[in-house]
């Protein structure tokens, strides 16, 4: 694959792609941020779909922050092999449920007319890369095993080149063809988070957590909305 | 008394309700009559006994509505902070479409379209999701009337706890009872849609006590659905937004009544300003079930006590909003005269929606033939067997305390004695002295109900303040600089998220 394209100018469309719609999106059409809850429509499929789903994928996304964010400290808890294996079988594990829950929202989507109302082409492409995203870790995950080491050693130190804006995508364009593309979905999903409902992980409620109950908001006093 | 607001509240008056739905329509036609929105019906009437709209929306075993007392506080029933968050990946007790129904409309194009043929050509139902033929199975309103009584009338709520013998009594056919409860949103004080809203989206207007969805802070995630107990959330399946009653506001911020009330053809609605104090709410939310009314009741302050004008000057409320309070209709059908009382109590949100007991369907007695008859001595002799039950009533009106439906009925009949002895004169006056004095009546007090129950003029039914929306915008620009600036209304299209 063509390692500057793929791994540093596309790193770098994504991230800008990312920031800027997100933030426009945000500011200047807020009424276009949702979750787009289609629960109205159909409950019970959704139940076995989207608690799965949600679970697995914040996990895994936990999970490959934390690889990011402290690859030395995960590369320390790795040395005991038993650990290592507890690791990657949670992973594995969450990307399975991960995987389930999405292939049962696909079906939901599929069979429900109602659901089919409310699908946009962007739902598409959202369930799209999300399985793309699940079979090519997975099939990392199996065939090129021990990721929780090896993510930290190679990945880790690239993504943060990226970030200090001294791209070094050499040991990059050396991995398998299948963790190279997990890369490259992982960038395009990215990218297009201010275009898709993947937006609405970024709006989650956290603050709802320590804000009293009632809400009151006055006209005369000009309190802040 | 340091805190004191103002709510804009209303009066329902469940003997002049027709059931006529024309509440409703205007409500429709004016805010509702769009995509996603098809199955919200912000204002419905729904028959008594029935199980309403949504399909047993009172019970709340099923949906975990409202507020339920912990020890000596309260806490949302289903959702919140901690059971709301669990809940965010799907809702176990939000409602679907299916306990709605699935909008439909009729290929009316077909009439014009169809080819020439042997048979006429038909408007078949399609639905408003799907586009697709369907076979309309249930609406907002086909238990209307008690239609389909088997189906709704004996699914209702508060016939739990009847006696075997007093539901048969209702649903017998020579016995048959039925009135009609008008619902909009309540507007409550201590709102669980509020309460419950994960984005903050929700909140209640500080000057007038309007409840509103903002519909730019609303991300879907559906928990004011369920934790409204009334179910006057709705989800808006296209937009991906909660909305809900607005109390037609841009109507009372340029001094018009609501669509509903406007064109209520009984003229059973009635509007007006309610002081509280908002110190107490939470003392007042949190009380004994058994206090429940009484508490709430004592929430709202006399806009004629010039200690309670004082405090409410401090707090920031307009003089023209306190003389609005003191012509209110509502206070004077709640407050002065204790006529009315709100929807399920119990519920613990404090609604603002008042209902003036309905005293016709309860006003007969059975005979010994076991029929029950209307033209006793004075009407209604004996309380102690009325056709409806009152034990029903209290299940709707007073979270199950008797005696105060009973004293408001007795009210009522007093008033109509009183009227009836003033205009026929055949009954006696001193029967009916004693009768207006048990129940704390005057003959001028009696004669005040009456007149605002039947010959109120508008002004009389709606006594709107004035909103001065003008000072709201000095806050926050220079007038002269923001005249011109904005359009009129929404002037963006709905549109659906990607």
């Amino acid at each position: 694959m063509n390692a500057t394209l793929f791994f540093v100018i596309l790193p770098y469309l994504a991230l800008l792609s990312f920031l800027m719609g997100t933030i426009y999106r945000y500011w200047f059409m807020p009424f276009l941020v949702s979750s787009l809850s289609s629960q109205f429509l159909e409950s019970k499929k959704l139940y076995f779909g989207s608690r799965p789903f949600h679970w697995g994928i914040i996990f895994l996304f936990f999970g490959h922050l934390t690889a990011f964010l402290i690859p030395s400290t995960v590369l320390a808890w790795n040395q005991i092999p038993l650990r290592l294996y507890i690791l990657e079988v949670s992973a594995l594990t969450f990307a399975l449920l991960f995987l389930t829950g999405l292939i049962l929202l696909v079906i939901r989507r599929v069979e429900s007319k109602r659901i089919r109302q409310v699908t946009s082409y962007m739902d598409v492409f959202v369930y799209v890369i999300l399985m793309f995203q699940a079979i090519t870790g997975i099939w990392t995950a199996t065939f090129f095993r021990w990721g929780a080491s090896w993510f930290s050693i190679v990945l880790a130190p690239y993504l943060k080149s990226v970030f200090m804006f001294n791209p070094d995508a050499n040991a990059v364009s050396q991995l398998p063809l299948v963790v190279q593309l997990h890369i490259v979905g992982a960038f395009v999903l990215i990218g297009m988070v201010p275009f898709t409902r993947f937006i609405h992980f970024l709006v989650y409620p956290l603050s709802y957590l320590w804000r009293p109950y009632q809400k009151v908001v006055w006209n005369y006093r000009n309190t802040e909305f | 008394m340091k805190n004191i607001r103002s709510q804009i509240s209303m009066v329902f008056h469940l003997d002049k309700c027709i059931g006529c739905h024309t509440c409703s329509i205007a409500c429709k036609n004016t805010w509702t009559d769009r995509k996603g929105a098809e199955y919200m019906w912000w204002n419905n009437v729904e028959t008594k006994p029935g199980t309403g709209y949504p399909r047993k929306w009172e019970d709340q075993e099923i949906y975990k509505g409202g507020w339920e007392k912990k020890h000596s506080s309260i806490d949302l029933k289903g959702v919140g902070k901690i059971k709301g968050m669990k809940k965010l990946f799907h809702n176990t007790h939000m409602p679907t479409m299916d306990d709605y129904y699935e909008p439909w409309n009729y290929q009316y194009e077909k009439l014009f379209d169809a080819p020439e043929g042997d048979d006429q050509p038909t408007a078949e139902p399609v639905s408003m999701i799907t586009g697709e033929k369907i076979t309309p199975k249930s609406g907002p309103n086909w238990d209307d009337d008690l239609g389909g009584s088997a189906e709704y009338a004996r699914k209702d709520f508060n016939i739990r706890d009847l006696s075997p013998a007093e539901q048969e009594t209702m649903f017998q056919l020579e016995r048959m009872v039925m009135f009609y409860v008008p619902r909009i949103c309540n507007h409550c004080l201590n709102a669980a849609c509020v309460a419950a809203c994960p984005s903050g989206a929700i909140y209640k207007r500080g000057e007038d006590g309007i409840v509103l969805v903002n519909q730019e802070r609303c991300r879907a995630w559906r928990m004011c659905v369920t934790a409204c107990p009334y179910k006057k959330v709705y989800y808006n399946w296209h937009t991906g937004k909660s909305e809900k009653c607005i109390l037609c506001y841009p109507r009372l911020e340029t001094g018009q009544a609501p669509a509903c009330m406007h064109s209520c053809v009984g003229r059973i609605r009635y509007l007006g300003v309610l002081l509280y104090d908002a110190d107490r709410l939470q003392e007042v939310a949190s009380c004994d079930e058994s206090e429940l009314i009484d508490k709430q009741l004592s929430l709202y302050l006399d806009p004629n006590d010039p200690e309670v004008i004082a405090a409410a000057k401090k707090s920031g409320i307009h003089d023209s909003t306190i003389q609005a309070a003191q012509k209110s209709p509502v206070w004077k059908y709640v407050k002065e005269w204790g006529l009315a009382l709100p929807l399920h109590p119990e519920f613990r949100t404090l609604p603002n929606l008042f209902y003036v007991m309905p005293l016709l369907p309860a006003m007969a007695e059975m005979n010994e033939d076991n029929k029950y008859h209307s033209a006793g001595k004075s009407l209604w002799d004996d309380m102690e067997n009325p056709r409806l039950p009152l034990k029903y009533l209290a299940s709707l009106f007073s979270a199950g305390n008797v005696e105060v439906i009973a004293e408001i009925l007795k009210k009522l009949m007093a008033v109509r004695l009183h009227r009836r002895s003033v205009t026929v004169g055949d009954l006696q006056n001193d029967e009916i002295e004693q009768l207006l004095q048990n129940s704390d009546l005057s003959p001028e007090i009696a004669d005040d109900i009456y007149r605002l129950t039947s010959l109120a003029h508008l002004n009389d039914r709606f006594v709107i303040p004035p909103a001065h929306r003008e000072e709201a915008i000095e806050m926050l620009n220079e007038t002269h600089v923001h005249k011109g600036t904005t359009g009129f209304g929404f002037t963006k299209k709905p549109k659906r998220g990607l």
